[in-house]
């Protein structure tokens, strides 16, 4: 029983990684119904610049935040130089886009700071949280960073204005133009929205599977998982699928035989493929309507 | 999935070429094959290699441009069907000695097989669902392909060697060249079934699901048949060149057929012109030559030289080679009118 609780509790901590990476999916694809199949990689230089900055000597929360300003920027900037142009290009063409985004970030975050992995810290510490043995106050800092970054997501969309026109902008741009809302802008804003959300992911699992340009590669498929899980148009489903798929790998992985950590993998490829076939927008997304 | 069909509509995959530019088509392709047929008496032998690579990408992605640019779908994941048909040869060549010649066709048929298959489930996606789908696909198989399982036969992480075919009848040349040969053989007679499928009744009908499923499906196309059809077919091509690739290599393994080669695959598709046959060598040229340039620029820096050129590919020219075979054909027209 307690292999459970262990299994599950840990389950709920990765999934809190894979719940930010989901989200940072979602926001892209509200933004412009794509993909960005480069996320990985722009937490991964995010992580990068926090780690440079801390070298610096700054101290780790202002590191942090100075990470998630720059993180944004960055973000708005791809954006606004390309994928912006490529607005009304068909989805091979994003694609192609999202692949040498992908290179570029990969390539130049090993050429500036080398393929070595590298220690990364983290504000919590690894003692035993309130005592108990089955999780570490890392991994339960995860998931408090996780609730509260989705507490502050919903209070943005729901109560604020610019919120409010985001929302407008990804669900009707022609009306939400209309009315005056700066789609455009809208766009830009959700891109660098999602790269800071990609950074905070980047940040707090670093300590767990270390630095290096290539760690975010298998984390992104199971934030794809998560969001696919969740639907992809609910940030509240990207979260919910992210905690879902940890606990489901984690449990996977211990009681099924022959599952070992060679089959986690393809378990979640086969839970996007299953989920997608039987219920194509989640859990929790709406369902497009075809007209005809 | 309404951008692909703005793509596609924009030019015909086959279009209907006036007969003028059509001569000119077919000199610019008897050009492209007397340079390939007189290349091994020029080149060195290292070089002969790399151009069989070029070919037999050019057939993968030749098998990939069906199922896209013919039936409108997208997919990451082809690097998976070409393992399929590679580790198909091997596992045949090397267990059960058969014929290098004889695997291919089975390659194919496995590969049709499998790409039938996975085009069930995948008649529910479209767009970017498919593409992640596909994607998972691409992940998930270099991990099955090390199954403790399957040991036996695939070799597990440390895979399989393949033994090259000499020439036969005593021919006086090399292994490589014979090879080329071959491959040459098998590019061009898969080329040309292709263009004749393309241009044939199912052809069209792949092409009206591609443009507008609903008006396909009203004027009588079975869609779901045709959709699988195109995904099985494209596999088997497909694995008919993952079959040649580990007869070239010598060496089938599973981390040779990672997500890198279905990336490499899609992108040799895009920069080649989706749904434009020709392009596919083009596009195989781009993927086999292009990283080596870019290493050449800059060693540490390869993959951002790469990305940087593919940017460009995108913006300068969306339909790739096909955009600028096009153009060529403009300017050539208006030249001969002055």
């Amino acid at each position: 029983m307690e292999l459970l609780g262990n299994q599950i509790l840990a389950g709920v901590a990765t999934g809190a990684i894979y719940a930010c990476m989901a989200l940072a999916v979602v926001m892209i694809f509200q933004a412009i119904d794509q993909l960005n199949f480069a996320q990985g990689e722009m937490a991964m230089l995010s992580t990068f610049v926090g780690w440079q900055l801390m070298q610096w000597g700054v101290p780790y929360w202002g590191a942090f935040a100075l990470t998630l300003l720059l993180s944004f920027a960055g973000g708005v900037a791809i954006e606004r130089l390309l994928f912006k142009p490529l607005a009304d290009a068909p989805i091979l063409t994003h694609v192609a886009g999202f692949i040498a985004l992908l290179a570029i970030l990969n390539s130049v975050a090993g050429q500036t700071w080398d393929f070595t992995i590298k220690q990364f810290p983290t504000p919590f510490g690894w003692s035993p949280f309130l005592g108990s043995k089955l999780i570490s106050t890392h991994q339960a800092g995860m998931i408090g960073v996780t609730l509260v970054l989705l507490a502050l997501l919903y209070g943005f969309f729901q109560f604020t204005r610019i919120g409010l026109a985001m929302r407008a902008a990804a669900s009707m741009p022609e009306s939400a133009r209309l009315v005056g809302i700066n789609t455009s802008w809208m766009v830009a804003l959700g891109w660098g929205m999602a790269s800071a959300i990609g950074a905070i992911a980047g940040m707090l699992i670093a300590p767990v599977v270390f630095l290096e340009p290539n760690m975010m590669g298998g984390v992104l498929i199971y934030g794809f998982a998560a969001a696919v899980l969740g639907g992809l148009s609910s940030p509240l489903g990207a979260v919910v699928g992210g905690f879902l798929v940890g606990v489901f790998e984690n449990l996977a992985g211990t009681y099924i035989p022959g599952v070992g950590n060679e089959l986690k993998l393809p378990i979640a490829l086969a839970l996007i493929v299953t989920v997608l076939v039987l219920r194509p927008h989640g859990l929790f997304g709406r369902a497009v309507v075809k007209r005809v | 999935m309404s951008a692909l069909q703005d793509l596609v509509t924009d030019v015909a995959a086959v279009p209907a070429t006036p007969t003028k530019s059509l001569r000119l088509g077919m000199l610019a392709s008897l050009a492209v094959l007397l340079l390939l047929l007189g290349a091994p008496l020029l080149l060195k032998s290292f070089v002969i290699f790399q151009i069989t690579m070029v070919l037999i990408y050019a057939i993968a992605i030749l098998g990939l441009n069906i199922l896209t640019g013919g039936s409108g779908q997208v997919s990451l994941g082809h690097s998976a069907f070409y393992a399929i048909g590679a580790y198909s040869s091997a596992i045949l060549i090397e267990h059960y000695d058969v014929h290098y010649g004889l695997t291919l066709p089975v390659a194919g048929v496995v590969c049709f097989a499998f790409g039938f298959l996975f085009g069930l489930p995948a008649l529910r996606l479209s767009g970017v669902y498919l593409a992640l789908a596909t994607f998972a696909l691409a992940i998930a198989m270099p991990q099955l392909l090390k199954l403790s399982v399957f040991e036996r036969w695939t070799g597990g992480v440390q895979g399989l060697v393949v033994t090259k075919p000499d020439a036969p009848f005593g021919l006086p040349i090399s292994q490589d060249v014979w090879l080329y040969g071959v491959t040459l053989a098998i590019a061009l007679a898969v080329y040309l079934t292709a263009v004749n499928l393309l241009t044939s009744r199912s052809g069209r009908a792949m092409m009206a699901i591609r443009d507008n499923e609903i008006a396909a499906c009203a004027m009588g196309v079975d869609v779901a048949l045709y959709k699988t059809l195109a995904f099985g077919i494209s596999a088997g091509i497909t694995g008919v060149a993952g079959g040649l690739g580990a007869i070239a290599v010598q060496f089938v393994a599973p981390d040779s057929y990672t997500i890198q080669l279905a990336i490499a695959l899609f992108v040799g598709m895009v920069v080649g012109g989706v749904g434009w046959l020709p392009g596919s060598l083009v596009g195989a040229g781009f993927i086999v030559f292009v990283p080596n340039l870019a290493e050449g620029i800059s060693k540490g820096l390869s993959g951002a030289v790469f990305g940087v050129i593919l940017i460009l590919v995108i913006f300068l020219a969306p339909h790739g080679a096909r955009q600028i075979a096009t153009r060529v054909q403009h300017w050539m027209h208006r030249l001969r009118s002055k």
